[in-house]
Parts: C-alpha cells; structure tokens; sequence
C-alpha cells in the first residue's frame, strides 16, 4: 500500500523501483527548503528518496526507498511535508531562503529577551526532523549472536566474488556478506542478457557452490571495530517475520574474523550545478539500475552529463533500450573508443560540454549546456537528466578504526590509508576500477587473507568476462560557472548548497570539520555518501589548497543505520539484566512475598501476612521479631570460602580489625578499607578450623570484595598462602531473630545445639542435620537473640520449611527487607546508605575498630588530615520530636534557629517507624555528630516544604548494653 | 589589529541577505606573536571561554589559545550537550548553578546563539532508596536557590508518558527528580561563540599550532615550544582535557589523571520525539533529541585507558539495551552515528582547576563525564586563576593537591568510577 | 606487539594464560601494572598517595591489570597499547618477572 492506494510491483522491485514503474517521480520533500526531490540514487547512499514505513508500533521513518525490498503488504508514504508531499505549504520557506544560509539560526533567535530561543525552539523542532515515529512498543524482535570465521568478505559484487571464491579455494572458511538481496554488485545494473550476466551467474554459481562458503545476503557489515571484530545487521524484513513465532526482524551478529576483505566497491558522485536537485535528475548509475535490474524506464528523454568514463556505459545502456541520449561530457578529451562505441548506438556525444542548470520544477525538463571556449548556452530538453562526478571507493569500513584514507589525483577520490593486519582490499575500494585489475586484486586479496589464516593453496585469479574493459579515466570536477542560476545543492538531504559553502568559507569554518558542523553537510542519514567528497574538492577550490591538506571528516559506524532494537536483541523488558534470585525464591511466592529489586536480585521485601503493603507490614514483621521469632532470607550476601596456613594473616591485614587471634568456632564482625580509605564493606567472618574461614559480605559489595581479595592475593601478596573461593551460590543463608529463637531452633533442629555453652554470642559451629551440612553463626543484626543458618542451596526450601512447621508452635513468620532494614536501624547498624564511598570508618562510628598495633589496608591514606578533622559530619541517630509528623529520607540537617539555606549540616540516611519507641527515628550524618546528643535540630525537606524537629541520640536506640542478644 | 566582526541580529541577516555583503570571519586566523602575557593550550570550550573571561572580566588581552588542530575539535564537539545544576556536594552544587546561570546569558553575552533549550532534566529513580539519594539532592538544590522537583511514579507517567511502565520492565520507576532549568546547548556553538566573542576582545585564536614543550626557569614556566615556534608567556594553562597527562607531562608533572573512552551515540533525526532530558537510573544513561531531530544519548565510559577515539561493540550493544529499557517505542528508530572521546576520569569523579606544583603553570582537566556542562563556569574560574594566581572561590575544593589531604569531592558516591563497570 | 594468524593483533580478544583468547568482556579492568604498590604495612603515606592518585597514563604501551572474572579468575597483566589498541602478550599477575 502505498499512501492508501495499492500499488503493484515485482519481486526484486524496491519501493523505489516500483514507484518509478508506477510513474511516481515526486519521492519527498527537502529537510529545510521543502523542495520536491526524486529519486537520485539506487541504493544505500540515497539522500531523497526517504520514506515512513508500516503502521502502529512497526512505524519506522525515514527508509531510503532504494533500499526497502518491496513485499506483500508492504505500507509506505512519504514524510515531512504538510498537507501532502504533491502540495507541501513548507515550500513557502524556499522563499525566505536568502535569509536562511548556513547557521542562520547562530545569528538570531536570540532576543528580545534572554531566553527567548525557549519561545523559537519549538517552531524549529517541529520544523526540523524527517519522519515521525510513534511512541508505541515495537512489537517485533530482534536477537544478536556471535559468529566466526576465517575470512571475512564484505561485499557482494565481483570482486568480493573473486576474493571469496580465492580465500575459499585457499581452504579458509568464508563468510561472504552482502547488503543487496543479490550477489553481483554493480553488475547487477548491467544488461540483464549477454556476456556479463552469463559471468555473472557463473562466478556466484561456483562461489556458492563451494562448501566453506557461507554466503549472507541482506547483510550488512555496520561497523569495524578493534580485533578484527565487525558488526554485522542480517535484516529479514522482506520475509515479513512473525515475532509470536520467534522469527527475528534483524539480528545483530557480532563476527569475529580472523582477516577481512573490503570488497565494498565505490559509489558515484553527483554533479553540482544550479537546480541539480529537481526530480528526473539521479546518477547515472542508478538510472542504469532501474533501467537494466529493474526494467523500469526512468524516462523516455535522457541526458547524461558526466566528468569521467564511467557514465559512458550508463548512456550506452540508456541508448540500447531505445532512450533518447545526448552524452554530455566536461572533458575535452574523450577516448575515442568510448566515444565510437557510444556512436554506433546512435548516442549524440558531446565533448566539452558542461550542464550549468537544471530546468523544471517538480520535474527535470531540460537543462542549461556550456560548452568549451564558447560563450554560447544550449537549452536541451530531458526528463531524465544523468550525471555522473566520479565514482568514491567506499572507504567508510576501513576508516572505522582509525587509518584515515588518502587522496588519489588519477581516481579523484579518496581510497584505504592502509589497512590494519589481517585486513586486505579487493577491487574498487583500492581504486581499481576496471574489471580485470579488480578480478586480480581480489585474487591476490583472497590469497593473502587464507595465508594470513594459515591456508595455503592458491589459486589464480578469476579469468575476466570477455567484455570491453576500459581504464577508468576522470577529469576532477569543474565548478559550477557564477551566476548560472540556481540552488547547486552539494548534501540533497541537509540542503546545502555552493552558496552554503562559500558563506562557511567566508565566515572561517573553513576547515573540513567545522564546515560540517556549521553548515551540517553530510549529517543526514546517508552521513555524506553522495555529498562529501564534492564538498571536499568545493571547499579546497575556495581555500586554494590540495585535497589532501583540505582533509576529510571522520568516518564513524554504523555504515548505514541500524535499529536500535537489533542492538539491544533480546536483553529487552525483563531480560534487561540478569535477575539473581535466591535459593528460597520459589518459597516466597508461596508464602505471600512481596519482592523488590536490590540490585541484579530479587528479595522479599515484605510478607502479605503482616499487611497489604510496605508500610503497613513491615511494622507488623518488626514486632514478630521483637517479641517472638521471625525468619528471613540472606542468602544474597555474598559468602567466600577462605582456606589455607596464612588465612589468619591475610584476613588480619584486610580488615581494620585484628583477626589474627579469632578463634575457631567463633565469628567477628569486621571491615575492610580500600587503599584509598573509603569504606569498601563490612561483614563477618567466621573461623570453623585451624585453616578453615566462612566470610560474608554484603550483598552488594559481594563481586567487588572477592575481586579485591583475588587482587591482592594474586598482585601484592603472592607469598601468602590462602585460597578465596565464592561460595555465595553453593550456601544460601537465612536467619531467624528473636527472643524465641532458641527454641525454635530446638523445635525445628534438635540435633543443633544451640544452647549459650555450646553456641555463644559470635559463636560458630558447624552441625549435620540428616546428613546435611548447617552452619550455624549466632549474631544479630537486629539486636534480638539471632542465628544465621547456612545450608547448602539444594536444601534451603526444606531447611526453610521445617522451621516455619516446626516452630509454628512459636509463632514464627517470614519477615522481609523492609523489616530486616528497620531492625538495624534501631540498632545502629550502618548499612548500603551510610556505607557510600564518602563516609568513612570514623565517620560511621566505627574508627574505634581500627586496631592501632597492626597494619591493614587503607591504614596510611586514613590518616590524611581531612579525613580526621574534628568538624566532619558522624553518625547520630535521630528522633521525630513531631508526633503529627514523620522524618524521610534524604532531608537536610540544620541547627535549631539558623537559617535554612546552604548545605546544611548534615542529612538523613535511613528512617523507620520504630515499634518499640512509638515514633519515627533515623540514621543520619552531622556535623561534629554526636558530640551534639541531646540537641534539638531541623530536618528540612523543601521538596515538600517541610520542616520537622527531631533531636540527636545515640544511634544505639534499643538495648544499648546488648541484653537481648542473651536472653 | 582587530577585525571587528558584525553584530549578529535578525535584521543583519536580512541586510546581508539583500546587499550580499560578505560576513566577517567568525575569528581571525591568527599567527603565533613571540609572546603572550597568557598563553592557553587547548582550543576546547574550556580554553576559549577562559581566554574570553581573561579579556571580559580581568582586562587581559595580550591571550592567544593555541589549538593543535582546529577550535572545538575535542570534546566540546563531541559531548551528548547536557546543562544542569543538580549537584549535591559544598561546592559542586555552587559552582555548576554558577555555570548554569552562566549559560543563561550566554547567548547575549557573546551574540552568539549557543540554543541553550531549557527543557528540563528527569532523573528517574527506579525504587524507594533511590529516590531517598535523589530527594537529598533535590533538598540541597532548593536550599541553594535552584530549582528542583520530586516527582513520584504517577508524576513521571504524566510527563514521560512513553517511558516502560509494563509489568514486563526489568527496573520499574518509581519516582524522579526534575530540575526544570536544565536542558541542552548547540555543542559546538559554544566554542565557536566563544571564539569569536574572544576575537573581537583580542585575543589570538592559533589554529593548527602543536605544543612540544614548556621552557622552564627554575620551578617557573615561561614559556612553550611549539611546532610554529617557541612562545614566551607570562602564566601558561593546561586546559586540553583527554589529554591531561600527556601535557603535563611535558612540563614533568604526573597528574590523578586518567584516559578512557566514553562513546556518545544519535539516531537519524525524527520529528519531536522525546521533549526532555532524561536519565536513566538503573545505569548510567541519558537521552534527549537535538533541535535537528537526533535522539541523543550516552552512557558509561568503556572502562580501560585508551586514546583511540572509538568505542568497543559491546558497549554500543549495552547502551542499546538502556535505551529500549527505558523507552521501548526507540527499538524501531536506527541508529545514525556513535563516536568516543577521550575523557579524563579522576580517582573522584571531580576535576581540577587551579595552580601546579609549577608557577605560573595552571591546570583545568580531570573533567570526567561533566566538562561541557562546566565550561562557562571552568573558564570564568580559570581565567580568576590565571589572573589572580589564585584558586577561584568557586573552585576551591577541585584543587590539584586535595588528595594529599584526604579532600576528594566523590559526588556521586561510588568510589573510583573508573574500574567499576 | 604481536601479529599473525592468532588474530590477536586487536583490542577486544585477551590471551588468558589459562583459557585462551578470549573477549574482553569477560574480564575486569584493573588499571596500570607497572606501580608498585608498597608493601604492606609501609608507613609512608606519600608512597601510598603516589601508588593510588598518580598515574603516568601513556599514549602508547600500557602494562595493565585485567582480571578474568568469568574464567578463571586470574588477574592478568597485559600489554596493550592506549594509542591504537592493539593487544600484546599476557602473564599471570602471580608469576611476577616480565611477561
């Protein structure tokens, strides 16, 4: 469907192709001026020709029309005009565009007020943008793999035919790529009967004939990158893909090869004369495409204008299926077998002969001619006007990494500046454009590639079709004469002109990168393909220096563009990252578990046994644990096994506490510094045996501490005999708290021994329950009796269970983050909020640990004056003195009577509802921290005009002497 | 001699239009003199707006920049072209509103339209903890005069309505932080404006002029070597930002400085599609669409020293994943182009301005993944310095040595950005 | 550096000791190998301020930490080099003496 009209093509047709069979010229509208364009090109480097494909969330804008394979039930219109591409009311800008040159809006727009381009910026957004896309989800899909190879070849014409067909004779696996929905490249615009198309079918019937040859067609290479690693875009559209049946729309394929061959061949290049851009008028390589691939007459009346040889056999073409064609060429000299070929089929050759303005307006009619040493201006009729400026190797790949290409005076383009190890040109992209010097350097391209490979049979090149193969000659670009009239557009899609380049020139945006950025030549999305090079030879004709000093701009990935959702494949929706999710996760569903996001895992956050939501249950979870006894999962701390003779030195120089003398069978709480002294973590470590340690770790610091253990083991302390392993996955860890946590235990696992002779505050014990290994390690984080229970993963779920059935005598309940959060900080405990890089053990209260007669990591860097400064912010803890109001997170600390403003001195971590207090209290940071206890304070929170007082008290809010831990 | 270019207005543009008067170059291109009262290496936003400041506000005028290539050719011209305020830190939250207020101005200061589109930052918070760490910022931005909003879900949904809020998102939002003032700026405009603003002020814009070397007196700099040439100069400041260490080096100086790459990415242009700034919470990611249409966007650096100005595959793939994450309606549009700067990162994430262990030897670097948004404030405060030879009030606390004194500004609170990934 | 058939003339692909050329992403950077981080216990705190704030950040060969967290777990010291990417040779960081 093509703007609510069907429309019929053929298999093989483009959009573009069918649109011209169909007799549509008028392709769309230009991004600045609105004037109508055609179709200038036949493939990916068409500027105009963009259309907005599908419907409803598969609206994809701004599709070259050349590129878009026509299928059944295709849905096209084109874009950026109002109310309609045939009758656009934007053109009206065309009329102010003597106001509107280059950078225009860095001029203006600026007043009357400060500010006021907020008042103008929403007419140039709306008027600036191609097609419009929808918010809607897109509901196709897309995946990405990994692939290898030996040698890669990227593109499908005959040179990387020859190459792939060398490479693989050599023995190497190849992996033949190509963007086109056929393989032959640029022969696929020849005739479709004769000599060549017979070579053709040949060559591709012997490549694909041989078995390590896998050939991707509609496969586009996107991107070089370091390691010979090159991002690949297989796009299936034409086969309309059903996501619901798992089919992929694109796949993004990271191949990594062991060489590359560039076989990307070479585009052709405008001319620039006055009105260049009207449509009718398009290379004359893509006329030869419609006409001979397509069977599509792109018009009955050509002209081909042209600098060099290569548009002769376009015009020849053209000739042969009985179109009208003068050939008009800048040069004076011409071979004169080009030209005999050219007249027997009755073309009317023109030498010396320059195309100064293109005639029509929504289609090409004729055109202005100069000729050589006369003064003279021919008016010639067409509706189909050809050009031709010279062919540009496609260099953009080979640039990817870094090696800027060079200019070539013979070529009048730029070709590879070398290439990276591994990698190798074959045919036009190295300037060899004649067929016959192609067909050898993709021969010696191929057998360079499998040597480098380690294959090593060559085979001899490619014999050449038994066609006129010319040299390929070219006369540099002339400049459009002043004053022929006219936009002479240089970037079609930016709308960029002569006069666009000469204000940049005039202004000093002279060099190549800065007239890119001010005039946005060669920003649009075929980045510069057919614009680039003329700009180059324009602005150094200005600057009067060589090409090469006038340099290029960067040429960066993606070749064409790539969906991002190909990018993105399948790590969509759910499958963003990776979810960890603990032993017991199926146990808490069942149970009623609310769960939340705490880092990569899944935790319970709250139980629906005590309420409905957050606020309401995890009060209720508190009091369970207060009173009798409630379990939770800690099965995310991170756990590692630390073995050996010198485990007991090694643990004693990471923490800042001594443990060189803990004892088996107990445990210590402990925390590590960076070198820097910023607070890496702190948990507990429990000694088992002689050299037997079980450390824990905080969950979300859990990967970086075992890094930093490896680290230091495998860098700065090799002599040290330890072993680290992480057992965080083989142990998953719960802990039950409360006063009757004893006997539950003695309910659920008579078999443990969990009385104070045998079991301790900080003791450690290992036991077997029915064969089964439990770790018991009895220490609180939440100030009640409390055990933490380490068991082997497989048997979490029936360790988890038995003690809710056994004890529910006791009124035991799973209890949650919410709750385990508050618990702590009841108790003082510092947690992920205070433990945050910029606080440090002093800071948290905790300096007192450090032992003073070891060393330990971050010892020396601790000691830096700032970090010692009497005034720095501490540990308080704070009470709500409102009873009508509530503390919150994230609220500013002031002084009682100084003015709110500035940064305070101080803020609130963590706040709770505390069910033993009856009000809320807080962790938070002050200045000069608790040498204030007792003094009323303002916590502000401007972000809802709040102010609350509270006072500052020892963080320590319950059983400061630690009684309930001995019950 | 100074070439006085015209004033920039709606009605030049129309005179010009009539009269094809020609323009005046934007900037002189301008030999190097044998000798500077200040020399600034690096033609970047930074050194521009110094020497610019040093002309304005200090009556310096005998500047030049010297630029190795062409003006704006590092990061200036490279960055996702975000301006903000909401810094939590004494001393970040002043000096980024200072610069913001800055822009504000700037395009009448300099008659330069630099677009300064303040369309508003979100940054989304995606649980309760989250958005406690985002409302503590927000408080301090309010007790500083800045504007800042909290926004919870239902808030968020109203404004970003095309955000995943579907039970099938991986880190649902919960909330936000809006900082309304916020917004983009024309990247390049800025060096561009900077530069010709300078110009007319005097100073000499050196284009294509390479540093080679520092002369030294002592413990004194006097002066550079260049491959146009040695150039005495009365203060000489670093201002090259990717290349911190390289420079410094050459006037023996080791610097907390490292090299990483941080790649930026844009879609082909679209009509308006997403009209805020918008940072993702789950990860380091931000979005917003420039005035010609492109979705712009970053993330984290890649994560290993590197000068190589291209980014690694991987990384594309995973900013990808961000940015469906986040709106998932982007899977369709297609990537245009992504490139990499070379950025300076510092065990802190903050940067340096002010003197070296050298006399009359200045340094702005270090600037991590904030140099755009600074660069007004970064070049006012090194041009105080420059002047002054002393740390700019604003700039107190991003001093070369504060290491030493266990004085590191982590904003963000994550320790060394640099190895965690 | 090295070049040749491996393929291993490119960022991206480490030559682990232990499990052979493998993608980057699998391993963890660690910054620069060539500081010497002073013994435990050193009481110097300049020498501890130059080992962690100080880098000589080279345009060119880097000697450098990686870890290979989804291997082996063996931090590596590679050489690389920061101007074009290119990989060299890698040796066990435990296995001190040049690689």
């Amino acid at each position: 469907m093509f703007e609510r009209k069907p429309l019929l093509g053929f298999a093989g047709d483009t959009l573009a192709s069918a649109l011209l069979a169909n007799g549509l010229t008028l392709a769309g509208r230009s991004f600045k001026y609105h004037r109508p364009r055609g179709f200038l090109a036949a493939g990916v480097e068409e500027p105009n020709a963009l259309f907005t494909l599908g419907e409803g969330g598969r609206t994809t804008p701004n599709v070259a029309a050349t590129t878009t394979e026509l299928y059944e039930g295709l849905v096209a219109r084109r874009q950026n005009a109002w109310p309609s591409v045939d009758f656009d009311l934007g053109a009206a800008i065309s009329l102010l565009a003597p106001l509107l040159p280059a950078g225009f809006y860095y001029k203006t727009f600026m007043g009357p007020r400060r500010g006021s381009w907020m008042w103008y910026e929403p007419f140039i957004r709306r008027a600036a943008g191609l097609g419009r896309a929808r918010h809607e989800r897109d509901p196709d899909r897309y995946e990405t793999r990994h692939a290898y190879t030996d040698v890669l070849v990227i593109g499908g014409g005959p040179a990387g035919l020859a190459a792939a067909r060398a490479a693989a004779a050599a023995g190497a696996a190849v992996a033949l790529v190509e963007q086109d929905s056929a393989l032959g490249g640029m022969l696929l615009a020849a005739p479709a009967t004769g000599a060549l198309e017979d070579w053709r079918t040949e060559l591709e019937r012997a490549v694909r004939a041989m078995p390590n040859v896998e050939v991707l067609l509609r496969t586009t290479a996107c991107g070089v990158y370091d390691g010979n690693t090159v991002a690949l875009l297989e796009r299936h559209d034409h086969e309309r893909p059903d996501a619901g049946l798992g089919k992929a729309r694109e796949v993004a394929v990271t191949m990594h090869a062991r060489a590359i061959i560039y076989a990307t061949g070479a585009a052709e290049r405008p001319l620039v004369f006055g009105d260049n851009d009207r449509p009718g008028i398009m290379l004359a390589s893509a006329a030869q495409a419609y006409l001979n691939r397509y069977a599509v007459d792109p018009g009955r009346r050509a002209l081909v204008a042209t600098n060099n040889d290569g548009a002769w056999r376009s015009a020849i073409d053209l000739a042969v299926a009985g179109i009208a064609v003068p050939i008009l060429d800048q040069r004076q000299h011409v071979e004169p077998a080009l030209q005999d070929a050219a007249r027997r089929v009755g073309i009317d050759v023109r030498t010396g002969a320059l195309v100064t303005r293109a005639q029509g307006r929504r289609a090409v009619t004729g055109a202005l001619v100069a000729h050589n040493g006369s003064a003279r201006v021919e008016h010639l009729a067409c509706d189909l006007l050809c050009m031709s400026g010279g062919w540009s190797p496609t260099v953009h790949l080979t640039s990817h990494t870094g090696r800027k290409p060079v200019y070539r005076d013979d070529i009048g383009a730029f070709v590879p500046g070398g290439y990276a190890p591994g990698q190798f040109g074959a045919g036009a992209v190295s300037g060899e454009f004649a067929l016959s010097a192609a067909l050898r350097s993709a021969a010696e391209a191929g057998r360079a590639a499998a040597h480098y490979c380690g294959h090593a049979d060559p085979i001899g090149p490619t014999p050449p079709p038994q066609v006129a193969d010319h040299p390929f000659t070219l006369e540099p670009p002339r400049a459009c004469p002043r004053g022929a009239g006219g936009k002479a557009f240089v970037d079609f899609q930016n709308d960029v002109t002569t006069r666009d380049l000469a204000l940049a020139h005039e202004e000093g945006y002279a060099a190549i990168e800065h007239l890119k950025r001010y005039t946005t030549l060669g920003m649009g999305t075929d980045q510069g393909k057919t614009s680039n090079l003329n700009a180059i030879h324009l602005m150094a004709a200005l600057r009067g220096v060589g090409i090469a000093e006038a340099g290029t701009t960067t040429f960066r990935p993606p070749y064409t563009p790539v969906s991002i959702g190909a990018l993105a494949g399948r790590s969509i929706g759910h499958h963003f990252r990776p979810i960890r999710r603990s032993p017991l996760h199926d146990c808490h569903i069942a149970n009623g578990a609310a769960m939340i996001d705490a880092g990569p895992w899944l935790r319970p956050w709250y139980y629906r046994w005590a309420g409905g939501d957050a606020a309401a249950a995890y009060v209720n979870e508190m009091r369970l644990v207060r009173s009798a006894v409630g379990l939770a999962d800690i099965s995310s701390l991170g756990k590692i096994d630390v073995q050996w003779p010198d485990a007991a030195e090694f643990l004693n120089r990471v923490y800042v506490n001594g443990f060189a003398s803990l004892p088996a069978g107990k445990a210590r709480y402990g925390v590590m510094l960076n070198d820097d002294a910023s607070v890496l973590d702190d948990g507990t470590t429990a000694r088992f045996g002689e050299y037997r340690y079980f450390m824990t770790t905080t969950t979300a610091q859990a990967a970086e501490v075992m890094s930093w253990l490896e680290f230091l083991l495998q860098t700065a302390w090799i002599d040290l005999d330890v072993q680290v392993v992480s057992v965080t996955d083989e142990w998953a860890g719960m802990s039950i708290a409360g006063p009757r946590a004893r006997a539950a235990l003695a309910l659920a696992l008579p078999e443990i021994d969990a009385a104070d002779a045998a079991l301790p505050h900080m003791g450690a014990r290992e036991f077997e329950v029915d064969g089964v290994p439990i770790r018991v390690l009895r220490l609180s984080f939440s100030g009640e009796l409390a055990y933490e229970l380490y068991v082997p993963a497989g048997y979490a779920i029936a360790l988890w269970e038995r003690l809710l059935e056994r004890a529910a005598a006791l009124g035991i309940r799973p209890y949650g983050l919410e709750a385990l959060a508050s618990l702590r900080i009841e108790k003082g405990h510092v947690a992920g909020l205070e433990l945050d890089h910029r606080n440090t053990l002093d800071d948290l209260g905790l300096g007192k640990m450090a032992a003073r007669d070891k060393a330990y990591v971050g010892r020396e860097l601790r000691a830096r004056a700032q970090l010692q400064a009497p005034g720095r912010w501490s540990l308080v803890g704070l009470e709500c003195l409102e009873p009508s109001a509530r503390l919150r997170g994230g609220a500013i600390l002031f002084a009682r009577g100084e003015a709110l403003a500035g940064h305070g001195r101080g803020y609130v971590t963590s706040v709770t509802w505390s069910t033993e207090l009856g009000k809320y209290i807080a962790l938070g940071l002050y200045q000069g921290g608790l040498r204030h206890a007792g003094e009323e304070i303002v916590c502000a929170y401007p972000l809802k005009n709040e102010q609350v007082r509270a006072r500052i008290v020892s963080p320590m809010f319950i059983d400061p002497n630690g009684e309930r831990l001995h019950v | 001699m100074i070439a006085m270019s015209s004033r920039y207005s709606a009605l030049a543009l129309a005179r010009h239009a009539l009269t094809g008067k020609p323009w005046a170059r934007a900037w002189r291109s301008a030999d190097p003199k044998p000798a500077y009262d200040v020399v600034i290496i690096g033609g970047g936003g930074h050194g521009l707006a110094a020497a610019y400041y040093l002309a304005a506000n200090h009556g310096i005028q005998r500047v030049a920049v010297i630029e190795r290539a062409y003006i704006g050719s590092g990061n200036v011209g490279r960055n996702t072209t975000l301006v903000r305020s909401n810094y939590l830190l004494d001393g970040n939250t002043q000096f980024f509103e200072h610069s913001l207020k800055l822009w504000e101005g700037l395009s009448h200061e300099l008659n330069f339209n630099v677009m300064l589109s303040q369309r508003g930052q979100i940054v989304l918070a995606h649980g309760p903890s989250q958005l406690e760490v985002l409302a503590r910022k927000g408080n301090i931005m309010r007790l500083n005069g800045i504007d800042a909003e909290l926004l919870d879900r239902a808030d968020v949904m109203r404004l970003l309505p095309y955000l995943d809020y579907s039970q099938a998102s991986r880190f649902p939002i919960h909330g936000g932080l809006l900082q309304r003032r916020a917004g983009t700026v024309r990247h390049d405009a800025v060096a561009w404006g900077y530069a010709r603003a300078a110009d007319r002020l005097g100073v000499d814009i050196v284009e294509n002029c390479e540093v080679t070397g520092f002369v030294r007196d002592g413990d004194r700099i006097i002066g550079i070597e260049t491959n146009r040439g040695r150039i005495a100069a009365g203060r000489t400041a670093i201002s090259v930002a990717g290349h911190s260490s390289a420079v410094a080096a050459m006037a023996g100086l080791k610097v907390p400085i490292e090299s990483h790459l941080l790649q930026a990415f844009v879609t082909e242009p679209i009509k308006p599609f997403v009209d805020h700034v918008i940072s993702f919470g789950a990860e380091l990611f931000y979005i917003s669409q420039s005035d010609k249409g492109g979705l712009v966007f970053g993330g984290h650096i890649d994560g290993f020293n590197s000068y190589t100005q291209r980014g690694q595959f991987p990384k594309v793939q995973s900013v990808a994943e961000c940015a469906v994450a986040l709106i998932p309606a982007i899977s369709r549009l297609r990537l245009l182009r992504h490139w990499a700067g070379i950025q300076d990162m510092t065990p802190d994430g903050s940067p340096f301005i002010g003197r070296t262990p050298l006399r009359n030897l200045y340094l702005n670097g270090g600037w991590c993944y904030q140099g755009f948004k600074a660069t007004p404030a970064a070049g006012c405060c090194l041009a105080f310095t420059i002047a002054h030879d002393a740390e700019h009030p604003l700039a107190r606390h991003l001093s070369l040595d504060r290491f030493e004194r266990g004085n590191g500004h982590d904003e963000y609170g994550n320790g060394n950005w640099t190895y965690r990934q | 550096m090295a070049t040749g058939p491996t393929g291993n003339d490119g960022m991206l692909r480490i030559p682990c000791p232990h499990c052979g050329e493998r993608d980057y992403t699998e391993f963890r950077y660690g910054g620069d190998a060539s500081k010497i981080r002073p013994p435990h216990g050193t009481a110097d705190a300049r020498a501890w301020q130059e080992y962690v704030f100080l880098f000589d950040n080279p345009k060119g060969a880097h000697l450098e930490y990686w870890q290979h967290v989804l291997g082996c777990r063996q931090w590596l010291v590679l050489e690389r080099d920061t101007a074009t990417n290119a990989v060299g040779k890698a040796h066990l960081a435990r296995s001190q003496g040049s690689p």
